[in-house]
């Protein structure tokens, strides 16, 4: 058949065309304008000065950046590797239970994930209320004494993390489940005509099998954690907002607080740089794991 | 397999079964918990004891909720921005989709490693320049400032693109023998065979801009634009707070979502586990 290429060209601009400008107009261009304003001393709105590295140089002694740096590294260890392990379990148990009974027990589990960042922020900040929270109520009936959780240097961020677990679980377990159902039930069959133990039948069949959706899943976690913003911001309003400092925060505090684009855009470009190095490298980490597993 | 062994699977079995559901049940509390206290009138809801049923349901912290904040305000821009961003993005990303799915024009491949690489940045890193941006524009404190930064969703042109990719080629064929156009295949052969896709990928992008957070927070200063996640977190009263109050504008907020999810349970995990990349 021939086609008119001429006009095929030109119907396919005209169809690509919203999307490539709204994706230059609020991607591209706020990218580079990123990078570039990272090295004059603007503030929020207005142009700076070229400073060269400066912004950069800075950040080497700059004690606030360190303990964002910190506090970031800190919490994805905290969410990513329980967080996976947890909708792990949570997904084989899951994965068990038949048709409509699954369907609601899955739904009490993923029912987090739906909801805004501002009412989990509500509801966990009702349940871990220091003078009425239920969770207080648990703590005195253990006989352990009650702990002004968002308040506190030391449980601050673990907290979080554990808010952040119960919030994005439900997207993880998803995500096993799916790569449960993929596993074929001749294999797991086989397995049992062997005589092989539950322990023996999930490290040598569902574990391996399971590990391309395992890297996934944590990786997606990586990504998202380090860009951790909204829960730190919403516990920390009538806290300590500086103990507390993470990357994202940083940029908005830096910018927005301190009307300092310039120093704000240096950090941006940290964390994206970091984002894009840590993706990459994970990625072909959990690859090469993969090769060794076969 | 033996008796022994079966009886010991069984056992086992029924054991982990309990215990997710234990589980299930511990995990979900703290909305059941939510939501209860949101029914309880305020001398009840600070009682320094577990009151798992209110003693006097009550509907007045909703009732309050709704006639001191400005949450019906709220409701209309979180259901303005939510509506606008979802269409305008599905339908920019339908379009694209196609074109690069079924068209050969100059440029394809390296739009297509665009949208792929744009995974990688973080839309967090870049608040500082679309704050610039939408400013610059003079659309902070708009509807159209908080949906602009909001419609970049490059993963729907890709579940879009390996959907049509797999609409086979004599449907397109018999569509060009007929002398459709372009806007009549994509609209009347390939959209229509896709309407699941496009219904799943609808509520999940109205769910994801409901719930976004950072960037309404940062564009909006006026309490009267806010949308409904922002509001409820940024206004308190200046004569203390009203837990049972506060619950009840939390569930208010969610509550759209949450239907959502519930009526449209398997659109919505479809939707999410494609958007990760993985087909169902």
């Amino acid at each position: 058949m021939l086609r008119n290429s001429r006009a095929e060209r030109l119907v396919a601009l005209v169809l690509v065309a919203p999307f490539l400008a709204i994706y230059l107009l609020a991607f591209v261009y706020p990218t580079v304008q990123m990078f570039r304003i990272s090295f004059t001393d603007a503030p929020l709105i207005g142009e700076g000065r070229w400073v060269g590295l400066d912004n950069y140089l800075r950040l080497d002694n700059d004690p606030m950046f360190r303990r964002a740096l910190w506090n970031t590294a800190y919490f994805v260890l905290m969410t990513v590797v329980p967080g996976t392990l947890i909708a792990l379990s949570i997904a084989l148990g899951v994965s068990r239970l038949k048709g409509r009974f699954q369907a609601i027990v899955l739904a009490l589990f993923f029912l987090p994930y739906i909801l805004p960042v501002s009412v989990v922020y509500l509801i966990w900040d009702w349940t871990l209320n220091f003078q009425f929270g239920i969770a207080m109520h648990v703590l005195d009936w253990l006989g352990i004494s009650r702990v002004p959780v968002f308040k506190s240097r030391v449980w601050f961020l673990p907290a979080v993390a554990g808010v952040t677990i119960w919030w994005t679980a439900g997207f993880s377990i998803l995500l096993f489940l799916a790569g449960l159902r993929s596993i074929p039930a001749e294999i797991y069959e086989a397995a049992s005509l062997d005589n092989s133990t539950r322990w023996t039948t999930f490290r040598r069949i569902t574990w391996p099998l399971l590990w391309p959706i395992t890297s996934l899943v944590s990786t997606i976690q990586l990504i998202l954690q380090l860009k951790i913003f909204d829960q730190v911001y919403l516990f920390s309003i009538g806290g300590r907002p500086n103990d507390n400092m993470v990357l994202v925060y940083y940029v908005f505090q830096k910018a927005f607080q301190q009307n300092q684009g310039g120093r704000a855009a240096a950090v941006a470009v940290t964390l994206f740089m970091l984002v894009v190095v840590v993706s990459v490298l994970q990625f072909q980490l959990l690859r090469f794991a993969e090769r060794r597993h076969r | 397999m033996n008796a022994m062994a079966a009886q010991r699977w069984n056992f086992w079995g029924g054991v982990i079964t309990a215990l997710t559901l234990v589980w299930a049940i511990l995990w979900a509390f703290p909305l059941y918990w939510g939501v209860i206290s949101s029914l309880k009138p305020d001398d009840e809801v600070v009682r320094p004891y577990i009151e798992l049923w209110p003693e006097t349901p009550t509907l007045e912290n909703y009732i309050d909720a709704l006639t001191t904040t400005q949450i019906g305000t709220w409701y209309v821009n979180s259901v303005v921005v939510a509506v606008g961003v979802t269409v305008i993005t599905i339908f920019i990303s339908m379009l694209c989709g196609y074109a690069i799915s079924q068209l050969r024009f100059p440029g394809r491949i390296a739009l297509w490693w665009l949208i792929l690489a744009s995974f990688m940045v973080p839309i967090s890193a870049l608040i500082i320049n679309h704050f610039v941006l939408v400013a610059n524009l003079g659309l902070l404190n708009s509807w159209a400032g908080i949906m602009l930064p909001q419609l970049i969703h490059p993963v729907i042109i890709i579940v879009y693109k390996q959907f049509f990719d797999q609409v086979p080629k004599d449907f397109r064929e018999a569509a060009v023998m007929d002398n459709a156009s372009e806007f009549g295949i994509l609209f009347k052969v390939y959209v229509p065979m896709n309407w699941g896709v496009t219904t799943a990928l609808s509520i999940v992008c109205f769910i994801w801009t409901w719930n976004a957070f950072l960037w309404p927070f940062l564009s909006v200063t006026r309490t009267e634009m806010m949308t409904i996640t922002v509001g409820i977190t940024q206004v308190n009263d200046a004569f203390g707070v009203y837990y049972a109050r506060q619950l009840a504008a939390a569930v208010l907020a969610g509550l759209p979502v949450a239907l959502a999810y519930l009526f449209f349970q398997r659109r919505v995990t479809e939707a999410i586990t494609l958007s990760a990349g993985i087909k169902g």
